[in-house]
């Protein structure tokens, strides 16, 4: 017995005549495919091809397949191709190998790559269209839940609100504290290393303290929340759709928005404050770390020139954009979770388009309050 | 080779498995020949699924051995297991990133070093072997019916012809022609490839009309086995529920 597969080719007179040998097997299938292509030529100029089949010692669909395509490739021309001492427990694989690949499918057409490119772009901007009008209907389906709410308050799925709260906003809080007081303290250093060149080291503190609380505080803990509670709802949301959750919810009378949505955001805009308020001090205090240890600056004087340096409409710019961010991340991880399609593919790329959009809609967010209140001269 | 090697295509013996505290399968012995159709059958959670995975070396065992195509399972040995055997998983376990034609050329591709025009005709005539069109190819796993998802998942299980083949409940969910279908074309496959068969299944009819023989699992072990007019005659209190209740009597003037 053969371990390696032979094809023996042996031209007489008016015909070539092949013969295989050994194992055609998917194992050997290198070899097999230069075996083929080494006759190829000899195929395409004899005027009939015979293949002698006695000689395989194995044959999987892989072999008999190649065999199959060498004795197409012969008879495709019109010249007699055959095989003769087929083994008998052979048979009905080369038979059944005889019926595939019978149609081949019309290859499709590429069209022009510039109407390639214009048709993206058109289906972007329906896209585009699509998103906004998407969020303007869970924005008005989360409004009528919570004038539901209002009307009947004991229809509030208190439980989900407390366990979402917890896990969103008091889970969080660590990690949030950690950021914010190492954002705090790289400000506070910068600041005392670039200004000390004009001697203006006791300004560092107004920069600090009117940064953190106008816009960084509240904008690193919402692209935070972003990144750690709006991903989590967007696959939570996402997997209960391909399981049909939601469906199951839906035939049963309950409205998903009711039953998932609103604890869901209420919870974000109830925690995000907190979370943004606890950020700012955190910052502040790592603020006040580096001024005592880096800049020289003891507590006493550091708290003293934050109490002239700010004053309460500082903070409130702050805190007042915190549950607004929190409604466009809620709004934008849930209705991503609900465009969830049947294959784990499409979650992963709902989850990442629901970060990244609800980031940006929270910076272009932070953008439209900074205009804002700068005209209302706050 | 010795002649048992021959004959047998997959040797279990003396096989305890278990979670924790509760043994699954207890000193369980089964042997199956080559070339033939076996189906197990089991009462719901009692370890048939746990027996198959056992097999192909997704769960661990406690004792015994294991033989498949005479080699050890969980020994060192060099081939390559997706040669050894297919598996159809009950839910397909398509790769839902690839398409049909990809997911069925994955383990050509990850196996052999073989031309991207020889691996198209391959993964079209081993479509067309379980009855889909060359045009599926292109679809999405999530684009595909139950009946379909389960013959492409037949499709990948045979690309690389092995010799032997699994199939966790292969005609749940499907409807009665679709199982009939899918039957039939188990048995054509499995005389043109000459494969061993290892079923998991609970429908009564595939178990009558293509299992050469039947091995029932109860208590964690094999309480009999045998070609179902043999299963049908035994005394075995379980086997006699499970071939004799209700259900099955609705079924037995077929059976007959």
């Amino acid at each position: 017995m053969n371990s390696e597969p032979l094809l023996l080719a042996t031209s007489s007179g008016d015909g070539l005549k092949l013969r295989p040998e050994g194992p055609w097997t998917a194992a050997n299938v290198s070899a097999l495919e230069l075996l083929c292509r080494s006759v190829g030529a000899d195929v395409d100029r004899s005027p009939s091809v015979t293949l002698d089949m006695s000689g395989i010692s194995a044959l999987d669909t892989l072999g008999a397949w190649i065999l199959e395509k060498l004795s197409r490739k012969a008879s495709s021309s019109g010249r007699p191709a055959e095989m003769v001492g087929v083994a008998d427990h052979f048979n009905g694989l080369l038979e059944e190998v005889r019926q595939v690949n019978r149609h081949t499918p019309a290859p499709v057409a590429v069209p022009n790559p510039v109407l390639l490119k214009l048709n993206d772009l058109g289906k972007a901007t329906i896209e585009a269209r699509e998103d906004i009008s998407i969020f303007l209907q869970m924005l008005g389906a989360l409004f009528m839940a919570v004038i539901g709410v209002v009307r009947r308050p004991r229809s509030l799925r208190l439980t989900s609100l407390v366990y979402q709260l917890n896990r969103i906003g008091l889970q969080a809080i660590p990690i949030v504290v950690l950021i914010t007081f190492l954002i705090g303290a790289i400000i506070a250093q910068q600041g005392f290393f670039h200004f000390r060149r004009f001697g203006a080291e006791s300004y560092t503190v107004d920069m600090v303290g009117i940064l953190v609380l106008r816009e960084l505080g509240v904008l690193i803990v919402a692209i935070m929340v972003a990144g750690r509670s709006g991903s989590a709802y967007t696959a939570e949301l996402g997997s209960m759709k391909m399981r049909e959750e939601i469906d199951a919810l839906s035939t049963m009378g309950l409205d998903p928005v009711d039953v998932l949505i609103l604890p869901r955001v209420a919870a974000l805009v109830i925690a995000l404050p907190i979370l943004a308020f606890i950020g700012a001090l955190a910052a502040l205090y790592g603020g006040g770390l580096v001024a005592q240890f880096y800049g020289d600056m003891g507590p006493a004087i550091y708290i003293a020139r934050l109490h002239e340096a700010i004053s309460v409409t500082h903070f409130e710019v702050g805190i007042l954009k915190a549950p607004f961010m929190a409604l466009v991340i809620g709004i934008v991880a849930c209705s991503e979770g609900l465009r969830v399609k049947g294959s784990a593919e499409s979650l992963g790329r709902q989850t990442t388009t629901s970060v990244v959009k609800s980031i940006f809609l929270v910076i272009v967010l932070d953008g439209l309050f900074a205009i804002f209140f700068a005209s209302i001269g706050m | 080779m010795t002649d048992q090697r021959e004959e047998f295509a997959i040797r279990v013996h003396d096989l305890v498995v278990g979670f924790g505290l509760q043994t699954v399968l207890d000193h369980l012995s089964l042997d199956v020949r080559r070339g033939e159709i076996i189906g197990l059958v089991g009462a719901s959670g009692g370890g048939k699924s746990v027996l198959m995975r056992t097999i192909i070396g997704l769960i661990p065992r406690r004792s015994g051995t294991i033989e498949v195509m005479g080699q050890p399972i969980g020994g060192t040995h060099d081939r390559s297991r997706a040669a050894t055997w297919g598996i159809l998983f009950q839910q397909g376990a398509l790769f839902s990133s690839l398409t049909v034609r990809q997911n069925v050329q994955f383990p050509l591709r990850e196996n052999l070093v073989l031309s991207q025009e020889l691996m198209d005709e391959i993964a079209i005539a081993k479509l067309e072997m379980v009855g889909l069109r060359a045009q599926d190819g292109d679809k999405y796993p999530s684009e595909l019916s139950g009946g379909m998802t389960k013959r492409v998942a037949l499709a990948r299980a045979l690309a690389l012809d092995p010799p032997i083949l699994f199939l966790d409940e292969p005609t749940s969910g499907l409807d009665p022609i679709a199982a009939g279908d899918f039957d039939a074309l188990i048995s054509t496959l499995q005389r043109t490839l000459g494969l061993t068969v290892f079923m998991v299944t609970h429908d009564l009819a595939s178990l009558t009309t293509v299992c050469d023989r039947v091995a029932a699992l109860a208590d964690g072990k094999i309480v009999a086995i045998g070609p179902m007019r043999e299963l049908l005659q035994s005394e075995h209190p379980w086997v006699r529920a499970y071939f004799h209740g209700k259900r099955s009597q609705m079924l037995q003037p077929q059976m007959r």
